[in-house]
Order: C-alpha cells, then sequence, then structure tokens
C-alpha cells in the first residue's frame, strides 16, 4: 500500500498471477487465455498513486477535498463492515458482507490516494494519521452495525446513494474521478441488489425479521438528509462540471428505494433528521471509537509493514 | 471485462431486481423441509423451528467456449440467493462468466458401491479406442 519505493508497476497488463507471466493475454478480455485464471486489468489505486508519482495527475484543493468525503464514506464504512467477518448469520452472507466491505475499502484507497496528491500525503498518511474532525465522512457511514437487519438497511441507504452519486460522476470533467467511479459503479450496482434482496427477504419473511428490518431502518433513516446536503464547495465543483450537487441525486433515491420499500411493504420511517456535519468535520461519538481500532497499529508501529 | 463476472454496463438496475423469487417463507419452504441431503452439519443450529437453508451446487463457466464446471456448493434459502452466493463464493478472482446453480437434491448420482457394475466394463476394451485401429494405406485427412 506504500508508494514511497520506487517499485515499477506494470500499468498495462497487471500479469497473469498463476504462471507470473506479464503482458498480452493476461487480462479479463476477449484475447485472455480460455483455462487461466487472471486477476482481469482494472483501475487499481497503484496505478494512481503511479500517474501521481510520474506527474500525469493533481487534484486541485476543491477536488482533493471532496475526493476525501467519498473516500472517507468508503473507509469508514469497509471498517464498520469488516466486523461482521466470522459473524455473519451465515457463512455465505459473512463472505458475501467481506467482499462489499473489500470493495469499499478498493473505492476508498483510489479516492484517498488521489486527494493525498494535493498535499504530498500517501493513503496510509490519510487513513492513519489524521484526527477524528479532520474525516470527512457522514453520519451514516459511522452508525454502529446493530443487528443484521439494521446493518442491511444502512446498506440500502448506502449503495442506493452511492449508485446515483458514482453514475453521475462518470461523466465529471475531472478524469480519476471519472475512471475511479466507472469502476465502482459496477460494484456498488451489486451491493444495491444485494441490500435490496435482504430488505425484501427480511420484510416478506417472520414476524421477527420483519420487526428488525423495521427497527433497523428507524435507527439509520435520521441520517439520509446529510448525504444530499449542498455546501460551498459542491457548489463550485457542480460548476466545474466535477460533481452534481448532492440534492439533485435525491429524486431518483427516493423513487428507486420507494420502489423497493414499496414492494416490501415497508414504510419510510417519520423519523426526525440528524443535523450531520460529518462533511465539515463534526462527527458522532462513534467515530473515535472506529479510528482508535482502525488506527492503533499504524500508530504504535510507523511504517510497520508484513 | 469486469471484475465479478459483473456485465459491463451497471445492468442490474432496480427494477431487474428479481420480484418472482420466493421470500423467506413464514410458512414452510418445500424445498427445505423435503431436502434430506443436507444432513446433520446443517441444522447443527439446534433449535427445530429453524428450517436450514437448502443445499445448491454450483456451476462455473471460465471463459467463453468452455463448459460449466462444478466448482462446489453452498446453501441459500432460494434460487435468486444461490446464484447471488455463488457469485461471492466462486468468481471472487475473476474465475467465472455465467454461473448455473442447481438444487443439490435434484442432481441424481451414481451409487459409489456399483463402480464395478457401472464402470469396469469398458476397461481393457480397446477396440473402442481410434487408437486401436491401424490406419489404411492411402486413407486421407486422417
Amino acid at each position: 500500500m506504500t508508494n514511497t519505493n520506487d517499485t515499477d508497476f506494470a500499468i498495462d497488463g497487471h500479469g497473469d498471477i498463476s504462471v507470473g507471466v506479464h503482458g498480452a493475454g493476461a487480462s479479463g478480455d476477449g484475447s485472455a487465455s480460455a483455462t487461466r485464471i487472471t486477476p482481469g486489468n482494472a483501475l487499481r489505486p497503484e496505478d494512481i498513486a503511479l500517474e501521481i508519482q510520474r506527474g500525469q495527475v493533481k487534484p486541485t484543493e476543491d477536488v482533493a477535498e471532496f475526493a476525501l468525503r467519498i473516500g472517507d464514506d468508503g473507509l469508514i464504512l469497509a471498517q464498520r463492515l469488516g466486523y461482521w467477518i466470522s459473524r455473519a448469520p451465515e457463512l455465505e452472507e459473512d463472505i458475501a458482507l467481506g467482499n462489499i466491505a473489500l470493495d469499499q475499502l478498493g473505492h476508498a484507497r483510489s479516492f484517498l490516494t488521489y486527494a493525498g496528491a494535493a498535499w504530498g500525503k500517501s493513503e496510509d498518511d490519510l487513513a492513519y494519521f489524521r484526527r477524528e474532525h479532520e474525516f470527512r465522512s457522514a453520519h451514516l457511514f459511522e452508525q454502529p452495525n446493530g443487528d443484521f437487519a439494521a446493518t442491511i438497511a444502512r446498506q440500502f441507504i448506502v449503495s442506493f446513494y452511492q449508485y446515483q452519486l458514482y453514475t453521475q460522476l462518470m461523466e465529471s470533467t475531472d478524469a480519476t474521478i471519472a475512471a475511479i467511479s466507472a469502476k465502482a459503479v459496477k460494484e456498488v450496482d451489486y451491493h444495491r441488489d444485494h441490500s435490496a434482496q435482504w430488505v425484501l427477504r427480511l420484510a416478506g419473511g417472520t414476524d421477527e425479521s420483519r420487526a428488525r428490518i423495521i427497527q433497523g431502518f428507524k435507527l439509520v433513516w435520521p441520517y439520509v438528509e446529510e448525504l444530499f446536503e449542498d455546501d460551498e464547495l459542491t457548489t463550485r465543483l457542480a460548476a466545474a462540471g466535477v460533481t452534481v450537487q448532492p440534492s439533485s441525486l435525491r429524486t431518483e433515491f427516493d423513487r428507486l428505494t420507494g420502489d423497493i420499500m414499496a414492494e416490501a411493504e415497508l414504510e419510510i420511517p417519520g423519523v426526525p433528521q440528524s443535523l450531520g456535519g460529518g462533511r465539515r468535520g463534526k462527527h458522532s461519538e462513534f467515530l473515535g471509537y472506529i479510528l482508535a481500532e482502525m488506527q492503533v497499529l499504524a500508530r504504535e508501529h510507523p511504517g510497520a509493514s508484513w | 471485462m469486469a471484475p465479478h463476472g459483473n456485465p459491463e454496463a451497471p445492468a442490474s438496475a432496480a427494477s431487474e431486481i428479481n420480484r418472482e423469487a420466493p421470500k423467506v417463507a413464514a410458512t414452510t419452504n418445500e424445498s427445505t423441509t423435503t431436502k434430506p441431503a443436507s444432513g446433520p452439519a446443517v441444522t447443527s443450529h439446534g433449535a427445530t423451528e429453524e428450517t436450514p437453508w437448502s443445499l445448491w451446487e454450483v456451476f462455473v463457466r471460465s471463459s467463453r467456449g468452455l463448459s460449466h464446471v462444478h466448482a462446489g456448493s453452498l446453501h441459500a434459502p432460494d434460487a435468486a440467493m444461490a446464484l447471488r452466493n455463488a457469485r461471492d463464493l466462486y468468481t471472487r478472482r475473476n474465475e467465472g462468466v455465467s454461473i448455473w446453480v442447481v438444487p443439490a437434491e435434484a442432481i441424481s448420482s451414481s451409487d459409489p458401491d456399483s463402480k464395478g457394475s457401472f464402470f469396469e466394463s469398458p476397461q481393457g476394451k480397446d477396440y473402442r479406442h481410434a487408437t486401436y485401429y491401424t490406419k489404411s494405406e492411402g486413407v486421407k485427412h486422417l
């Protein structure tokens, strides 16, 4: 994860891990070997770090601040979801949640790597050596896992929000933001499907599962509003075509989540909205504990690797 | 191509979510109650009112033009979730472009005790192989 060494990543073709062959045929495309399993080609955080190192890309201060926001969203959610490893209701679901956590971590790494370029910092500097008030994630992402239903309710909101956001960001005038989003959108599309399937099943399952998903939504719904708040940064970036105003994503979010909720015969909880403030570094009491756990190793042993 | 065997386009729009998928039924789900295959390992939850998820066999096609190959099995409450679990368990490392899931109880298998009568008969019958025969002179394209 460090970009302080001089490793030159093969930017075209990541090589075939099964046989150590580089270059031609080592991708998941049509020219690939029919029998060998390869990691396939996709934009990785290392590729972004390399472009930064070569001076090919550098975000403006505003773009970096924006990348920090969505990177932090993914990072904190990944840390939250990681808790489910070995604790999910079934082995299969354990791995599904683990995959989703890793997808989110991947997005976070890309966005934080890119953001860091504005300040000469690596993804690790940003993840491990910032303090609570320097994090820019929204409150929803740091909310406790609760039971499985509460986690699914949080995932449901997150994935539909992220899908709308990344879909719009694919058109961003910032090429790196657009490229990361194009990769991420396919993954959050699956997260949408995963959470929607579970919302339908929990709501249509037993009395117990239905009561729990209703309670789960009640717990996380107060944090919806914050995701769609515009501020000075998003106004400037929207004018520059880097992103869209978060408020413009709300209609589609409401429609698509509303469809599933109606299907599941659930009502949007009529709960008051929280004040938010995550984008300005004002967090709930939960974030500090997450950071303590996430950062302790890197801070106790700076530069540790394994 | 995309990782995880996802379609190129963000395809599974919310409207495509499988609405036909039977919801985890409050009443009994036939496929889970009549299932003999899973055995005690799955019912080890102990609670009698808990119906275990049924067993599914997973077949993955690794590349266009190849067959689906048996990759393993998993538990899922229904076919829609079985497909998703299969995607999460068996295509994490870019292994597949297509998945089939089949209820384990739908598979009929040969009896291991009948190996002799089932599979030993062809042994020694080398005349069933092309290499048994010598090529006649003057035959082309062989």
